[in-house]
């Protein structure tokens, strides 16, 4: 039992080791705060700020897209708006939305821009992040939005609160720590996810100008660059890999840090 | 009297556009499976759906569209994932349940969950570095010529991909069990392990069943570590040495830019359908498994 712990153990270790000795190799500080240059995928100038800025904006713009949506789902989930009942149902909606591969919503999302019109670009990519991220956030929201006591709410209500006031004062506010968890746990799927944005986000080596245009990603900038044949643009591909680890490492840690600091101010 | 009827209609507002939302999200379910549905009837009309499912002549540019390599890759190397991770993943989460003490529980259960919020194309990388080449070698050795590229390759990935899931989920169940019941067994002379193995296990076993689909799930339906690593050649794989050719890995490197071929996109859209129904199907099956479950245990 404790070899096969550890051998959980050694990977996470062997996986962070990989990435950290092949990608430190290539990193400068050319490579964050230069787009490619003329000859950038034959091993030539440039870095791949392109990239870390496209991952960023698709990242935030379907963390602050989904948060828009997730909270009201997640309070219409508690007993005071929904039957048990259809409360159950969108759980089961929302658990099979969770496990569906973003593959799938790569395709679901393509089709949709077709048929719109709308060509591969940087809104196109937020929207099927969107979609991505939705059920992962609603789900770990509601688990806490679900914790928090019956008793308190009485209470409030029996302050003569209607409902919103209660669920944006108490229920809000006592979740508080699950929420930013939520949100963080989600960020961290999006910014990582290649499979659903790699016919929907496109790639480009410039940084977006409007929502319109096609954008870059780390996760597509490591795929494509890890497949051509020369080295100098492989390394460049490992470089990317450990920007893209230590995004979402430093989202794992803040979120536990994050959590552990607003949950001094909830009732317990 | 005033301020009482603005607050009030605030709280009716509020309360329609909370259930316009959880409308809204129950609509995108059912509105991707309509979607997926009518954009792979020009196949399905034109192929009977066991022809597509068991042949496996697949040329798009004749319109003959088999899809039995890719079905058969896919599940091949989700075997190979379940088989190498299960006995780990569950001789991990008995360990962690029952040998050992909160502190180090704590810490593990970080170390999951940061291995479970790596990126896939990071493992994809990963794969290609350390796995590929060790997968050469040992073909190799073993007297098959192969590139490394690989179903065992995509397995191992898959393998480790999957690990984290499957641990915090069994973990949780095992954490669900009261402590009553282990000490009721240890009171009657039992060993650990025989409490573990004739108790423990025997209550947690659907909840780890659960745990073991989901990971399946995923595994079915992962696309770009796999992808990198598992050699894309369409052909039905004859052992484990072999190149495969994935249902996600189909869609990933052909969707989007073979639209002039008539059908493809909808036989690329049909692939996609079944990872849906598949994918969803199981993880239907696991949710109402654990729903069952914490109904019995409050």
């Amino acid at each position: 039992m404790i070899i096969s712990l550890g051998l959980v153990l050694t990977a996470l270790a062997g996986i962070i080791f990989v990435v950290v000795m092949k990608g430190a190799s290539a990193l400068s500080l050319s490579m964050i705060i230069e787009t490619p240059k003329g000859g950038y995928y034959l091993g030539k100038e440039g870095g791949i700020a392109n990239a870390i800025v496209g991952s960023l904006y698709l990242a935030f713009g379907a963390s602050f897209l989904s948060i828009m949506i997730s909270l009201p789902v997640a309070f219409a989930m508690q007993r005071e708006y929904t039957s048990h009942f259809a409360a159950n149902c969108s759980r089961l909606a929302l658990d099979i939305l969770w496990g569906m591969p973003s593959i799938v919503y790569g395709a679901f999302g393509f089709v949709v821009m077709i048929y719109f019109g709308l060509r591969s670009s940087l809104l196109g990519g937020i929207i099927v992040l969107t979609l991505l991220m939705l059920p992962i956030m609603i789900r770990s929201m509601e688990e806490v939005i679900r914790m928090v006591p019956l008793e308190l709410k009485e209470i409030s209500y029996s302050l003569g609160t209607t409902k919103i006031e209660t669920t944006v004062s108490v229920v809000l506010r006592q979740a508080m720590p699950g929420v930013i968890t939520a949100v963080l746990l989600a960020f961290g799927r999006g910014i990582g996810d290649a499979a659903s944005i790699l016919f929907t986000a496109g790639y480009t080596d410039y940084i977006p100008r409007s929502l319109l245009d096609p954008v870059a990603s780390l996760p597509l900038a490591i795929f494509f660059q890890s497949a051509t044949p020369i080295p100098e643009v492989q390394d460049r591909a490992y470089t990317a890999a450990l920007i893209l680890l230590f995004i979402v490492l430093l989202v794992n840690i803040v979120s536990r840090i994050l959590g552990w600091r607003s949950s001094r101010y909830i009732v317990r | 009297m005033a301020g009482m009827r603005w607050r009030q209609v605030e709280d009716y507002f509020a309360g329609r556009i909370f259930r316009l939302s959880l409308i809204f999200i129950n609509a995108v379910a059912v509105l991707i499976t309509i979607v997926l549905i009518i954009k792979a009837q020009p196949i399905l009309t034109s192929t009977s759906l066991a022809e597509l499912l068991l042949s496996s002549d697949w040329h798009p540019l004749q319109g003959r569209f088999g899809f039995y390599p890719f079905i058969i890759s896919t599940l091949e190397v989700t075997a190979i994932a379940m088989i190498i991770s299960i006995p780990v993943c569950l001789l991990s989460a008995i360990y962690l349940s029952e040998y050992t003490n909160s502190r180090f529980r704590e810490f593990a259960r970080f170390v999951i969950d940061i291995l479970a919020g790596i990126p896939s194309v990071i493992y994809g990388l990963c794969g290609v570095i350390v796995v590929v080449p060790f997968v050469q070698v040992v073909g190799n050795a073993l007297g098959n010529a192969t590139t490394g590229y690989s179903l065992l390759a995509g397995g191992l990935i898959l393998a480790v991909m999957v690990t984290p899931f499957i641990i915090s989920l069994s973990l949780e169940v095992l954490r669900m069990i009261p402590i009553e019941a282990r000490e009721n067994t240890l009171a009657l002379g039992t060993t650990k392990w025989e409490a573990v193995r004739h108790v423990i296990l025997k209550s947690a076993r659907r909840g780890i069943f659960a745990a073991i689909i989901l990971g399946f799930a995923r595994a079915f339906g992962e696309t770009i570590a796999v992808l990198m690593v598992v050699g894309n050649v369409a052909q039905v794989p004859t052992s484990v040495f072999d190149p495969a050719y994935p249902l996600p890995a189909l869609i990933a490197n052909n969707y989007g830019e073979m639209m002039s071929i008539p059908l493809y996109d909808s036989a690329l859209l049909l692939a996609a359908l079944i990872l849906l129904v598949v994918v969803g199907g199981f993880s239907m099956m696991a949710h109402l498994t654990l729903l069952r479950i914490g109904r019995e245990v409050s």
